[in-house]
């Protein structure tokens, strides 16, 4: 059966436990609603989530373990000398599930593993009918004890509507589940990798090559694993894109609030935002493309030597898509400067740009800062345009029109294909993640502080 | 009263001051006048800062618009090659048994070649013979052998037919490879050009509507490479997104404008919500490799581990789009309810709910169409695979439309570079059509209170 | 301004030698009228008080008076307002300069968030009324003197003015708009935020203001007009109901709605 069945079948039973808590009151109140405590289909709500929701923790408990269990049981079986060899392993584990799931027929391997595949086979077959044995009778069992609970004077609707706000809080609580899933998961793995490599190392080290070795057999370099010259790119290409993103965001949001007409806006604001809604892989594709044989055939004719991958094209295309951020951004701060601030230096005969220079812009720069730290933090987590149009080399350079490479470039680089999680290379991916996430959390945190006092200030 | 003592003492200051009160200003001096000139000059530049600003924005939009419509309009036509085609029945059914299985098994590509010698009967060497294969592409033959399946009564005959090109020529014909440059530096030799040539003055070389596009699945093949596959894909992995997260996202967003006494876990959860909104993609895509993959060992590259990861992505916006909905429904109407006894998740559920729910919907409209354009965290959970068959659900390995671009992208077939021109086409239009229905829902519903 | 009063009659518009003049104005926002046919002299060196209850159209004449209702949208203006005899509306009127020559202070104190010495130097600085930093230097001083405030601030020019408390920030911005030596200094209701002390020094102050500069005031406040104007005009509805010496409009006034006005009976 599988999953999508699985959640019909509960959902039907969760109608019928409807129908039969709403029938069950209706009966005990004898034919008039006033002699029960709630309304019938107070009860019938209230039969129906305690059919459905053991239903549905049973479900996500049972995915959460499923996984890690079964392969133990598989991996316990293994051959000694398989479960030294971690690449041989993880190479085993591949042929099992994929002789598992009938696909095998090609793949020449040890009979052990053969075997494996088929008990794997046979244990997923075995867990999903488990599966199903649990969650419909943890779904059945809800229903009939509720069922039974049911009685006139049972307090159905604060019943239900306990359950209905324990519900919402897990909801919001997930907000702080999946902060602490990133920590944890980046942490993991970061510290797995700070084992084999030291944390200075890789914090200051000017050197990064991480193709390491993944099999004994293979012939490569030791890696290297310092970030600072990913550090550099990416600072490199974000300093690139605020030179283009701040002037015009700033600029644009100054024109649209003080001088359009409301007929110009209408168009031009819309339009601006639409730079915002281009997802980030067409800007990668439009960088990769267009910008950087652009610039380099341009580069040429001016006899400068524009690499193809040049930090320029990359930064200039990431300030575009990050121009109607600032811009929305600042344009928000630059509203919130009290009129009476714009009427004092009108009366006093100042012109619409001198208000603006001397008055608004000193009074919002406090949310304006804020407003490009976002944008920064929003720059360095940008990931698309810098892995289709920037390098993959780790060059240590502020030269514009070479190639550099950034943190998400290698994130991308290194998980996409080959994962080892064993291997520094793999792990290495994590360490880079949390530097980025401590980095843009910091930035947002910051950020949202400084625009928020800005706020109180003139609320 | 020594505020009045001040008081007197200032007056008796300004009395001095005023004695000697300056000349008022010559506003006709001609030194006035260059400084008016100079303020208002500087007037105009400020604004043509602004304008300028706006032009570059807007052109910049244009730039990226023209370059991906011009790249990528041709992608929607497919070059078709004219030949006579011996329906052999020697090679499709020697035995004539009629039978579909050994029909569907015969040597429809042989057919093909033995067409492609027919018309070019000078062309001997092995080469040159692999060269002319190429005119038509190895797609041709699954369109040969469901013609014949359909209508088994051509074996036998001999029709003319036509038939899909190979990418090459596909690129020729549509002008993106230059004849008159050196030989060397094209990708097809002088050879190739002399035949089509020949194809073309026999008018036996057309263009036509490129229906496969939108209906197969990915391929090697540029000129069989299709993005059904990748919506469908896509489709699913929304498909979960939105079952995930609207549900959690509104019940969260309920809980935390009507129900949250002001406390502790409320604002940590306030602020983890603002600050996941601002976390980079790709540190949910490593969460999703991490949770989903290594722990929980969610099957990989499929739709229901990016519809998990992109869900706890588009949580945040959710959220807070829907408690501005739900705050800007004005306390009356609670009162109003709370007045006549319900309760309040009676009152949240009979009136805040239905009056809020056209601002979550765009809310979430806006979300969704976020999560279709997202690439970054998908390639982290695998969903970058090479996959040729449509996915037939959440559990089967995918692609999405982003990531397919990007796939495309990085081929080194210059064929795919429209195709993938023409997909970001297809994905703008969907988004296009998300945030229209998102502005239709706000124009339509909007109320003021 | 005993010849002006002797001159004036009752109840008259206008005055002899007008400093500003007002002649049929209509006002519109949008299309909705908010001033009729307001005729209204502004006798030179005077203070005038505009007094009505809210919504009167008091403050929105007195913002017709420098042109500041430019700034808002939708905003149409029909009629005649002179300066010295000529029409501040008339095309070839720059407001950048008109705005130098009448002053205005806002009912808020709304100082920039500069220091105390960067706001009283910013009109001089926009309009380049000086060529050195000791002519600056003076201006500032001289007007910080002239709106009282000097002895209290001339420790911590280069402090920000936002430190002030309300009745200093109110004089500073009194100050501002002194040092671009304005002709005319409008003022909506500007003790309307301050305590009763703070408006005793502000009330002075427009006393004594008033040997150099042509003053219109809008108050909420009758005492207040009773005490700073000369010449006190009551609006009421967007029209011009009575207007005269003030003595004469809190004493003896000719129209029957200034007299409920007055007497509290309405307001």
């Amino acid at each position: 059966m599988s999953l999508s069945f699985l959640l019909l079948a509960v959902a039907a039973l969760c109608a019928l436990s409807f129908y039969f808590g709403r029938q069950r009151a209706v009966a005990l109140s004898g034919g008039r609603h006033s002699n029960l405590h709630s309304l019938p289909v107070h009860y019938g709500a209230y039969t129906a989530a305690w059919c459905g929701l053991p239903a549905l923790a049973l479900l996500l408990i049972w995915y959460m373990f499923q996984g890690s269990v079964i392969e133990a049981l598989i991996v316990s079986d293994l051959p000694q000398e398989i479960l030294e060899d971690s690449g041989r392993l993880s190479l085993a584990l591949n042929s099992i599930s994929l002789i598992a799931a009938g696909n095998g027929q090609h793949l020449s391997v040890e009979p052990e593993i053969v075997d494996a595949g088929r008990r794997l086979a046979n244990i997923q077959t075995i867990a999903s009918a488990a599966l199903v044995v649990v969650m419909l009778s943890g779904a059945v069992l809800g229903l009939s004890l509720s069922y039974r609970k049911i009685t006139a004077d049972m307090r159905a609707r604060n019943n239900i509507e306990r359950i209905a706000r324990y519900v919402m809080i897990a909801c919001s609580a997930i907000a702080i589940l999946s902060t602490v899933g990133i920590v944890f998961s980046l942490l993991f793995e970061a510290l797995h990798f700070f084992t084999k490599i030291n944390p200075l190392e890789f914090l200051f080290g000017l050197e990064w090559s991480p193709q390491t070795a993944i099999r004994a057999d293979q012939v490569a370099s030791e890696g290297a694993f310092g970030a600072i010259p990913l550090f550099v790119g990416t600072l490199l290409i974000t300093l690139i894109a605020m030179c283009v993103a701040v002037p015009i965001g700033l600029f644009s949001a100054v024109y649209m609030g003080e001088y359009a007409s409301p007929k110009f806006r209408a168009i031009a604001k819309p339009a601006l935002e639409i730079l915002a809604g281009v997802p980030t892989v067409v800007y990668g594709f439009f960088a990769a493309l267009t910008v950087a044989p652009f610039l380099r055939d341009n580069g040429a004719i001016l006899g400068l030597d524009v690499s193809s991958e040049s930090a320029l094209a990359a930064g200039l295309v990431m300030g575009i898509m990050i121009i109607p951020f600032v811009s929305s951004l600042s344009d928000d701060v630059m509203s919130q400067v009290p009129k009476s601030l714009r009427d004092g230096s009108y009366g006093l005969g100042a012109t619409k740009s001198e208000t603006i220079r001397n008055v608004i812009f000193p009074a919002a720069l406090p949310g304006i800062v804020g407003a490009v730290l976002l944008a920064v933090s929003r720059a360095i987590g940008e990931t698309m345009i810098v892995v289709m149009a920037a390098g993959l080399a780790a060059n240590m350079t502020a030269n514009p029109l070479q190639a550099v490479t950034t943190v998400t470039v290698q994130i991308v680089t290194l998980l996409v294909g080959d994962q080892e999680f064993d291997s520094a290379k793999t792990l290495s991916a994590f360490a880079l993640g949390l530097v980025l996430f401590l980095v843009t959390l910091g930035l947002n945190v910051f950020a949202l502080k400084v625009v928020q006092k800005y706020r109180e200030k003139y609320d | 009263m020594t505020d009045m003592a001040s008081l007197m003492e200032d007056r008796a200051a300004a009395k001095v001051i005023s004695d000697n009160l300056r000349k008022p200003v010559d506003w006709d001096s001609p030194k006035i006048a260059r400084n008016i000139k100079k303020r208002y000059a500087a007037e105009r530049r400020f604004k043509m800062y602004g304008l300028v600003a706006i032009g570059i924005a807007l052109l910049a939009l244009c730039m990226l618009a023209t370059s991906i419509g011009s790249k990528g309009y041709s992608a929607f036509y497919q070059t078709y090659v004219q030949l006579e085609v011996h329906f052999d029945p020697a090679v499709i059914d020697p035995d004539g048994t009629g039978d579909p299985a050994v029909i569907g098994r015969a040597n429809f590509d042989g057919l093909i070649k033995q067409s492609l010698r027919d018309r070019f009967p000078d062309v001997t060497s092995r080469s040159d013979k692999r060269d002319l294969y190429g005119i038509v592409s190895g797609g041709a033959s699954y369109d040969l052998r469901e013609r014949v399946l359909e209508n088994p009564s051509l074996i036998g005959q001999t029709r003319t037919i036509w038939l899909i090109s190979g990418d090459d020529f596909d690129m020729l014909n549509k002008g993106y490879i230059d004849p008159t440059v050196a030989e060397g530096d094209r990708r097809l030799n002088d050879q190739e050009v002399s035949w089509y040539n020949e194809l073309v003055e026999a008018g036996a070389v057309e263009k036509q509507f490129h229906t496969r596009f939108f209906t197969s699945g990915d391929s090697r093949e540029p000129e069989l490479a299709g993005i059904w596959g990748a919506a469908v894909g896509s489709f699913y992995t929304l498909l979960v997104t939105l079952a995930l997260s609207f549900p959690i996202g509104v019940l969260a967003a309920v809980y935390l404008e009507e129900f949250a006494p002001k406390n502790r876990f409320t604002q940590i959860v306030e602020v983890n919500i603002n600050n996941l909104a601002a976390v980079p993609s790709i540190v949910f895509g490593l969460l999703g490799l991490e949770v989903y993959l290594n722990v929980m060992h969610l099957p990989r590259s499929a739709p229901v581990v990016g519809g998990l990861t992109l869900a706890l992505m588009t949580l945040p916006t959710i959220i807070i789009a829907s408690r501005a909905a739900i705050k800007a429904v004005p306390p009356s109407i609670r009162q109003a309810a709370l007045g006549l006894g319900a309760s309040p998740v009676q009152t949240v559920t009979h009136h805040v709910l239905p009056l809020a729910m056209p601002g979550i919907l765009t809310g979430t409209i806006i979300g969704m169409a976020q999560a279709l354009g997202e690439t970054a965290p998908l390639l982290m959970i695998g969903m970058v695979a090479f996959i040729v068959d449509i996915p037939g659900g959440a559990l089967d390995p995918a692609t999405v439309l982003p990531v397919q671009i990007y796939l495309w992208a990085d081929s080194p077939e210059r064929a795919f570079v429209e195709k993938t021109s023409a997909a970001i086409m297809v994905l703008l239009a969907f988004l296009v059509l998300m945030n229209g229905l998102a502005v239709y829902l706000r124009k339509k519903f909007e109320r003021k209170w | 301004m005993a010849a002006v009063s002797q001159s004036a009659m009752a109840a008259k518009p206008s005055v002899e030698n007008p400093k500003m003049t007002a002649r049929n104005l209509d006002l519109f926002y949008s299309d909705n009228q908010a001033l009729y046919e307001v005729d209204l002299d502004i006798a030179e060196k005077q203070v005038t008080a505009l007094i009505g209850p809210s919504g009167c159209g008091k403050s929105t004449f007195l913002r017709c008076l420098n042109r500041m209702n430019d700034t808002i949208d939708g905003v149409t203006i029909k009629g005649e307002v002179t300066l010295d005899g000529r029409d501040i509306y008339d095309k070839r009127i720059d407001v950048v300069q008109l705005r130098a020559r009448i002053g205005m202070v806002f009912q808020k104190p709304n100082p920039f968030p500069k220091s105390i010495y960067d706001n009283v130097a910013y009109g001089p600085r926009i309009h380049g009324l000086v060529n050195s930093r000791d002519e600056l230097d003076e201006i500032v001083m001289t007007s910080l003197e002239r709106a009282g405030l000097l002895k209290e601030v001339k420790d911590r020019l280069q402090s920000p003015a936002t430190g002030l408390s309300g009745g200093q920030q109110q004089r500073l911005c009194i100050a501002r708009a002194v040092a671009v030596s304005p002709e005319v200094i409008l003022m909506d209701e500007p003790c309307s935020a301050l305590d009763p002390i703070a408006t005793a020094k502000v009330e002075e102050l427009i006393d004594e203001l008033r040997s150099n500069y042509t003053i219109v005031i809008v108050t909420h406040s009758m005492q207040q007009a009773a005490r700073v104007s000369q010449r006190t005009a009551f609006f009421h509805l967007g029209k011009l109901v009575e207007v005269g010496e003030t003595d004469q409009i809190f004493t003896n006034p000719k129209d029957e709605r200034t007299k409920g006005y007055i007497t509290g009976r309405f307001g």
